[in-house]
């Protein structure tokens, strides 16, 4: 760590700039959440024709999303743990247990919402269902994105080894991958609890 | 079938070959670029542009980039004032103009999304790219391969803007495209969705600048520069920068809404099925007010640079300035619903909206007189800059009155959308973000170019923009006030006809001003040997960036400077030679330099191919363009060999160099 403290010194500090910089993009997303979850609240209070999501509601699904999507949470921490114990194997099979994890995540959204689309609650019925779609879906995005990055360590920790760069990555992925399982933590919340009242 | 797949809905019927202005605005651009790809390939540059340009991560050249796309997008933008001038001068009474409405309705739709989004914003971009890291003491941004990025996707999103003129045509429904006018059903080309991903790509370039001057500010200010130390542009830039991050994403999902509904037929903003239009209008508005603050934060910086400066003052009352900043910073997101108080909130909800767009008079009225107080007892230098500065006062106490008078309800409804908006708003655009930009352009264009600009030249485009502006805008508070609507494209009435002749007349003065401008920089360019900066310090500053040679080395300082007060290198030079080190006895070390690369550029381009590609629903070439993307970020991403040292005896002679034209 000390080196590279040296080598890069015309940052001064530039591990904690770098972090820092991820941090403020998180902050972003935050918002850009914050913006969809409004704008379903808003068109939630003014349900038209009747047709809600309750009708189609299977909280089982979303039960098992979350223990999925948090579990995949603790795996990836177990791989932090051993990146920084250097065993790169290790750390390459736990983001693979991850991987498996987030996939049948967003396996189970897609189903849900095929299954919801064919039975009659479609994105282009009402301002309701179009902003479900978009904040679960934006949600799922995201994810599928993680999972995407999440390859891409696997293929690239043997190439690049455990370094500060690639500690650097994993950190910001982690963050990554735990804002996305608080942001679901909301989706679950307000999405489906207050919409199966 | 396979064309479908490539071409989408394009055909050629998109391109309007009928239509004489267009195809003649086109024939100019083609010739434009071709004489300009002609002259590159005769001088043999490409290699040159190519390697020092388009790959650059460095910011002092992604400024220069930043100012050019501004300045060519200014004329683009200007056109389009010709245009609705001259038409609403002549098409009173009888005369129906020589615009047809659904023409009209682009342009100024083209004129406000290119006035604020491809020629404002990277001029401040280019300001902020020029000064902050100069100012803080620092060696680049905290991300140069990101700034570069942040360019090519500004840029990008302004061709696709530039595209809309020649194949298919521009959004009609205004700068903001209020649904439902700008819903499938009432728009049904693709000039909405022109609108929505030249903004989407250009906005992603913005929030991500954002977030890299953010963390520039934050971490890479130099030993001893605590935020109370930095000069005032640097907080306005942060302060505009925080601005970004927490408006931008706002923006980014506005327009993703609007984009579904387009695509997918969803219900957001439609008016049936539970969509909402009111809910596009105040999400639009939540980013649309912190980006009018945006871009005047760093006008009010380059104020106080500007006015400190050359009345070779230190600054009147900086820890009010900070907190004046930071005030209207927390203020610009609680004041968004004064554009639309005709919504029928209620009174309760128009008086809060209504007051605190009021208080936000107070922390400006409080820069107001810092500014005119460091001028009390300085010795003031009548420099062009300094001209801007004095224009920008008066011109900016009248817009930000007239501000004030829309901030009662009461009066805003009877002025709503009528031309008296439209003067307000040009008046503080104008008058205050304009002037102050020219003035900060003209401040630290030695810095940039290593020469300084004709100063008489520069007086004469300042006579005619000051003379055009009030000319032009003057008589549209009148027939405003008097109920004339904005966006009018044709008037029964022939008593508002000498009125908007002024405006006409007034629009060709700032015309006049902008030629002089031009010749300003052409004189300067011919005569650089005479307009030479020598020292570096042309203008006796204040701040770090006066302290390195003109233009600034690529590793900007090389040594890290130290500060211990606010205006660090004017103490140094009062103190001067006390036990000071001399640059010949200077034990340099090698700088540790980011190198170029091309991924900034190739991102950009994809993300371009991607967006059109969208726009007309073309299968394939989407497909090419989100790959294009994902592949360049990942390729990058196993590069490791990202970075070089340039070494000491570089270096020392680059500095001996210009220790030597001190003299």
């Amino acid at each position: 760590m000390h080196s590279e403290m040296t080598v890069h010194e015309h940052h001064l500090d530039s591990n904690s700039t770098d972090v820092f910089g991820f941090w403020i993009y998180i902050m972003t997303d935050c918002i850009l959440f914050g913006t969809l979850f409004t704008t379903f609240l808003v068109l939630n209070a003014q349900v038209q024709n009747g047709i809600t999501l309750k009708t189609y509601l299977d909280l089982y699904d979303v039960l098992a999303e979350t223990f999925l999507l948090l579990g995949s949470n603790f795996t990836f921490c177990l791989a932090i743990l051993s990146l920084y114990q250097n065993k790169l194997l290790r750390v390459q099979a736990w983001l693979a247990l991850t991987f498996l994890l987030g996939a049948s995540f967003v396996f189970i959204e897609v189903n849900e919402f095929i299954h919801l689309a064919t039975e009659g609650f479609s994105w282009d019925l009402n301002g309701h269902a179009s902003s479900f779609f978009t904040l679960v879906g934006t949600h799922g995005l995201h994810v599928s994105f993680g999972l995407l990055w999440i390859l891409m360590m696997i293929i690239q920790l043997p190439f690049l080894k455990i370094t500060p760069i690639t500690k650097r990555r994993m950190t910001y992925l982690g963050l990554f991958w735990n804002f996305l399982d608080i942001v679901w933590v909301f989706v679950f919340t307000i999405v489906y609890l207050m919409g199966a009242l | 079938m396979l064309i479908h797949l490539l071409f989408g809905n394009l055909t050629l019927e998109a391109i309007p070959f009928h239509t004489p202005i267009i195809m003649g605005a086109a024939l100019f651009m083609a010739l434009f670029t071709f004489a300009v790809l002609l002259l590159i390939t005769i001088t043999g540059n490409w290699s040159y542009i190519w390697h020092e340009w388009v790959c650059s991560v460095d910011h002092k050249k992604i400024g220069i980039m930043y100012l050019l796309l501004s300045v060519l997008m200014f004329l683009r933008g200007f056109s389009d004032v010709v245009l609705m001038r001259t038409q609403q001068a002549i098409a009173a009474g009888s005369s129906l103009g020589y615009l047809p409405p659904e023409h009209y309705d682009q342009i100024f739709s083209a004129h406000g999304v290119i006035m604020i989004f491809f020629v404002v914003m990277p001029m401040m971009f280019a300001l902020l790219n020029m000064a902050v890291p100069l100012q803080i003491g620092a060696r680049d941004v905290a991300y140069p391969y990101l700034n570069s990025l942040s360019f090519w996707l500004t840029f990008v999103g302004a061709m696709l803007c530039n595209v809309s003129l020649v194949i298919g045509d521009f959004a009609a429904a205004g700068w903001l495209a209020y649904p439902p006018l700008s819903e499938l059903y009432y728009s049904p080309t693709v000039g909405v969705d022109y609108y929505v991903w030249s903004l989407q790509i250009a906005g992603v370039g913005t929030l991500l600048a954002g977030i890299n001057f953010i963390a520039t500010i934050i971490k890479m200010r130099c030993k001893g520069m605590t935020l109370m130390k930095m000069p005032i542009f640097v907080w306005s830039a942060l302060c505009a920068m925080i601005l970004v991050v927490l408006a931008f994403p706002v923006l980014t999902v506005t327009l993703a809404l609007l984009e579904l509904d387009r695509m997918f037929g969803m219900h957001f903003f439609t008016d049936f099925a539970g969509g909402n239009s009111m809910m596009y209008i105040n999400l639009i508005w939540v980013w649309g007010h912190p980006e009018v603050y945006i871009l005047i934060l760093p006008a009010f910086g380059v104020f106080s640079e500007v006015v400190a400066t050359f009345s070779q003052k230190k600054l009147f009352g900086y820890t009010t300035m900070v907190w004046a900043l930071a005030v209207i910073t927390f203020l610009s997101f609680v004041v968004w619903l004064h554009h639309f108080f005709t919504m029928g909130a209620g009174a309760d909800v128009n008086a809060f909206f209504g007051i605190a767009t009021m208080v936000i008079a107070i922390p400006t009225g409080v820069k107001v007189f810092n500014w005119l107080f460091t001028m009390y007892k300085g010795r003031i230098i009548l420099t062009t800059p300094m001209l801007w500065v004095t224009a920008f006062f008066t011109t900016f106490a009248i817009g930000g009155m007239t501000g004030v008078m829309m901030a009662v309800p009461p009066v805003d409804f009877q002025v709503h959308n009528s031309l008296f908006l439209v003067a307000h708003f040009h008046n503080v655009i104008i008058g205050g973000v304009l002037f102050g930009y020219f003035a900060g352009i003209i401040y630290w264009f030695p810095k940039a170019f290593g020469f300084r600009l004709n100063e008489k030249w520069g007086i004469w485009s300042f006579i005619f923009w000051v003379l055009g502006f009030y000319l032009a805008f003057m008589p549209l508070y009148v027939i405003g006030l008097s109920g004339f609507m904005r966006r009018t494209n044709h008037y029964p009435d022939l008593v508002y006809q000498p009125y908007l002749i002024a405006a006409a007349l007034g629009a060709g003065l700032i015309f006049i001003g902008m030629v002089l401008q031009i010749i300003q920089v052409a004189v300067s360019i011919k005569n650089r040997k005479a307009l030479r900066d020598h020292s570096g310090d042309p203008w006796n500053g204040r701040t770090l960036e006066w302290s390195v040679a003109s233009p600034a080395p690529l590793y900007n300082f090389a040594v890290l400077p130290t500060v211990r007060e606010r205006d660090q290198f004017w103490a140094d030079k009062k103190e001067q030679a006390k036990g000071a080190i001399h640059p010949l006895d200077l034990h340099y070390q090698p700088i540790h330099m980011p190198k170029n690369t091309p991924a900034g550029f190739i991102i950009a381009i994809f993300s371009g191919i991607a967006g059109f590609a969208l726009i007309w629903h073309m299968l394939i070439p989407g497909i090419v363009g989100f790959l294009g993307i994902l592949s360049t970020v990942i390729a990058k991403s196993f590069s490791t060999d990202t970075d070089y040292y340039i070494d000491a005896d570089t270096i020392r002679k680059t500095e001996l160099a210009h220790i030597k034209e001190l003299g």
